[in-house]
């Protein structure tokens, strides 16, 4: 009797257990599904290297080349701001930072990471874009610099809390042995731990990158809106995710429209999950070299 | 001396960072609360919003965030723990725990505004849900679930295999050493997990944009099938869909302290109670 | 535990579980203030109703409503020939209500010394035609084009009654509502943008169209070019709460709201 029941509940845990891998296959499949259309309609190579993206002139024009071009551009931006951010404060909480510091720093970036992105793009919108208008003396705020600026900020407490994880694995011997040397801190920074833990921060980098990429509602409220390709930092872009966002609500259901959008969708899981494959692979790599496989 | 001068100006440099990332968060957090705190009520949080949404409060879209934050935790939690307690407790070694960790982290990292799309083609269509509370908290609760797991995943982990062996020696089943002597000793842990997803969930607005969130609707929601307001939705409307930013702004400013607030409180309580485990 | 947690998740859903007749408004972003706002008057005194309202724009309500996932749907066009056959093939019947008339100003910066265009010279500076104020009169000086964001209503009206249906110029401002246009255009000295009637101010300039003055006199008389009606749809003959909210809304008292809205109130 007890063996019945402790192998359903075995059974209905197994189950329960693979609800991730059947979650992820359906929106894998889904976005297939949904986008497929959108191939038979338009020539797939027009659909990704399109300069146009009129989706609802007549005729429509589904070229998502300035989403994607807007996307890459952004998350650059982004991480100009946010990788020397990021790290800055990751090498400041291992290395400069007492214990007593380190208590209160880590959970504040932890706080940094919980505020909703809407609430950074509400902030971009009403304090960053009127101020960088202001400063460059633009016509409008709303541009790829400043949602580089926003996204940025929002990666710092990714890179940060993944490279001081990394930093902090650092075996003590490897620096004991640097300062036996004769090195400073600052030597044994910059040419031991730092180069020690090299695949951790780039982890950390690339999650931040993943983390951008994918970031709607700010882009949304931000970029300014404008599907050209980007030519200057300061111009409006549009993203693949904020054209999702804003364009979703409109398109009627069945549309070519419709699909179409499911087929950017398509496209940006696709990245996010090329960063994500990378970064798993290199923090497995990075594992098994510290002696840390799991 | 030279370097010296090097090291000085590194940890000058490093120092910097890290002073601009608290300068970053304070400005943040200092903007939102003094303009927010002037449209915060009794009112604003008790009542409709009036006027053409320039007045008044916005008590549906609180109680529109409640209850997809609560059907999220509903629907993520058993799962999660579920996934959770195979992988620590029941799970042989090998290819299925690579796939289902692995699967774990990818859909960690899907794009919310994908998790829109998909509860738009699953829930809201393809079983009919509509425009939803249902779909809403299904939505969510996928995008919460990879968090859930980890957290009870690490958590487990750190209950003592004593324990275990104690419990099996004295002749509990394995169901039994898991409800009785694990589980307890986890739920801390588990708590961690669920406090932050129940912030995540609340300020997530992308996977109930074409889900769950309608621009005006008063009063209680009458089923799970009925559409709802919600704060971050609401912040998004009244900032594009407005039509008098200088009466609406305000509001705005309101719905995102509340978040803020909701987000501050769950962190701190998170934290707390983590500490408090640990010393434990 | 979690059976006391599903219990009180249960309760609390009954509670608030009144009997009360569900009408669903969906539709044209352009229409959503209107409608909004009298969903909120007309519930202040009809404490029974319980209305809902949605943006997404002309199709989407349209295509609801076929779908029978709405009561009324907000339009600012006229339902197309495709739909009227879709929705009838459905034994769904639209039944069409002019609720307003909108109508939109083409602004520029105070200081501009141009103060009337044609019909044309507006399409062609919003398709990049003209970029230069000198090519209709004015100083020299670049032509800034400011424009709504393309999910707004605005935008729709006015790309098919001033363009066309021609593609803006695609390095143009995009603002994200009529208030965001008038502020751009009265900061920026070579601005030109559009934005609804109501939102004209003494902080910026709004241009005569072929001679004709935007005003609410011009727009109901026909004679102002950038100006159509809005649209309430039903299927068939509306009954219950819809029909008194759309009666409530061509009211005196439902005029008002599309007044202070910044729409042309049908007199």
């Amino acid at each position: 009797m007890y063996s019945f029941k402790e192998r359903a509940i075995k059974i209905l845990f197994t189950a329960m257990a693979f609800a991730s891998l059947f979650f992820l296959l359906g929106i894998i499949f889904v976005l297939f599904r949904e986008s497929l259309p959108i191939i038979s309609e338009i020539n797939i190579f027009k659909f990704l290297f399109g300069k146009h993206w009129y989706p609802t002139y007549d005729p429509a024009e589904f070229g998502i080349l300035p989403l994607i071009l807007a996307s890459l551009w952004v998350t650059a931006g982004a991480m100009v701001v946010g990788v020397p951010l990021g790290l800055g404060t990751a090498l400041y909480i291992n290395e400069l930072a007492s214990p007593k510091q380190k208590h209160i720093l880590k959970p504040l970036a932890e706080i940094l990471a919980g505020i909703p992105s809407i609430v950074y793009g509400f902030f971009g919108m009403l304090v960053v874009a009127p101020m960088v208008q202001k400063i460059f003396n633009l016509p409008t705020g709303l541009s790829a610099f400043t949602a580089s600026v926003v996204l940025g900020i929002m990666a710092i407490p990714t890179i940060a809390s993944i490279s001081e994880d990394a930093l902090s694995f650092v075996p003590k011997s490897f620096k004991e042995a640097s300062y036996a040397l004769g090195a400073n801190r600052w030597q044994t920074l910059i040419k031991v731990t730092i180069p020690a833990a090299a695949s951790g921060i780039s982890t950390s980098i690339i999650l931040g990158m993943s983390r951008v990429v994918g970031e709607t509602m700010t882009v949304l409220m931000v970029s300014g809106g404008a599907a050209v390709i980007p030519t200057s930092f300061f111009n409006p872009v549009r993203p693949m995710t904020s054209t999702i966002a804003a364009e979703m609500g409109e398109a009627a259901v069945g549309s070519t429209h419709y699909h179409a959008l499911f087929a950017i969708g398509l496209a940006l899981f696709l990245i996010t999950l090329v960063f994500n494959a990378a970064a798993e692979a290199i923090s497995r790599k990075y594992r098994i070299k510290l002696g840390m496989d799991r | 001396m030279k370097n010296k001068i090097t090291q000085f100006a590194g940890f000058a440099m490093i120092t910097a960072c890290m002073i601009m990332t608290l300068l970053f968060l304070a400005s943040i957090i200092y903007m939102i609360f003094s303009k927010g705190l002037p449209a915060i009520s009794w009112e604003f949080i008790t009542a409709v919003p009036r006027n053409g949404m320039t007045a008044g409060g916005v008590a549906p879209a609180i109680i529109g965030t409640f209850y997809l934050t609560a059907g999220a935790i509903l629907f993520a939690l058993p799962l999660g723990l579920a996934c959770a307690i195979y992988l620590n407790e029941y799970s042989p070694k090998g290819v299925i725990v690579n796939i289902i960790r692995m699967s774990i982290n990818n859909l960690a990292g899907v794009p919310s505004v994908v998790f829109g799309l998909f509860g738009l083609s699953v829930f809201v269509k393809f079983f009919g849900f509509g425009v939803s509370i249902l779909s809403g908290s299904l939505t969510l609760g996928i995008l919460i679930l990879p968090a859930i797991i980890s957290a009870s995943q690490e958590s487990l982990m750190a209950v003592p295999h004593s324990l275990r062996e104690a419990s099996l020696a004295l002749g509990a089943t394995q169901w039994q050493t898991i409800r009785k002597a694990v589980l307890p000793a986890a739920i801390p842990g588990i708590m961690t997990g669920v406090i932050l997803s129940i912030g995540r969930a609340a300020g997530e607005t992308a996977p109930i944009l074409f889900t769950a969130a309608t621009f005006y609707k008063r009063g209680f929601p009458n089923s799970l099938l009925s559409e709802v307001m919600a704060l971050p939705y609401h912040i998004y409307a009244l900032m594009t869909e407005g039509t008098k930013p200088d009466l609406q702004t305000p509001i705005a400013y309101g719905c995102a302290l509340l978040l803020l607030v909701i987000v501050l409180l769950v962190s701190a309580a998170a934290i707390f109670l983590r500490n408090k485990y640990r010393e434990a | 535990m979690k059976k006391l947690m599903l219990a009180a998740f249960a309760v609390l859903f009954c509670a608030g579980n009144v009997l009360a007749e569900k009408v669903v408004i969906e539709g044209s972003t352009t229409v959503l203030p209107i409608a909004q706002k009298a969903a909120e008057q007309y519930m202040d005194a009809n404490s029974k109703a319980d209305i809902t309202v949605r943006g997404g724009g002309s199709g989407v309500g349209i295509n609801s409503l076929i779908a029978k996932t709405c009561d009324i749907a907000n339009a600012s066009r006229a339902i197309e020939a495709a739909e009227v056959k879709t929705a009838n093939s459905k034994g769904v019947n639209p039944k069409a209500f002019i609720i307003a008339k909108d109508a939109i100003a083409v602004i520029v910066n105070n200081a501009n010394a141009v103060s009337a265009l044609s019909k044309q010279q507006v399409a062609d500076i919003f398709t990049g035609k003209i970029t230069n104020w000198s090519q209709v009169g004015g100083k020299d000086g670049k032509i800034v084009v400011v424009s709504r964001d393309s999910a707004s209503g605005t935008f729709e009206s006015f790309n098919a009654l001033a363009l066309h249906k021609q593609k803006a110029v695609a390095d143009a401002l995009m603002q994200a509502s009529n208030q965001a246009v008038v502020t751009t255009v009265a900061k920026t000295p070579g601005a030109i943008g559009y934005a609804g009637i109501g939102y004209l101010s003494s902080s910026i300039k709004a241009l005569t169209i072929e001679g004709i003055t935007p005003t609410a006199e011009t727009v109901l008389n026909g004679k102002y070019a950038y100006s159509r009606p809005l649209f309430m749809y039903t299927n068939g003959d509306p009954k219950g709460e819809a029909k008194k909210f759309i009666d409530f809304v061509l009211s005196k008292d439902g005029q008002k709201i599309v007044q202070e809205e910044g729409f042309v109130a049908l007199k």
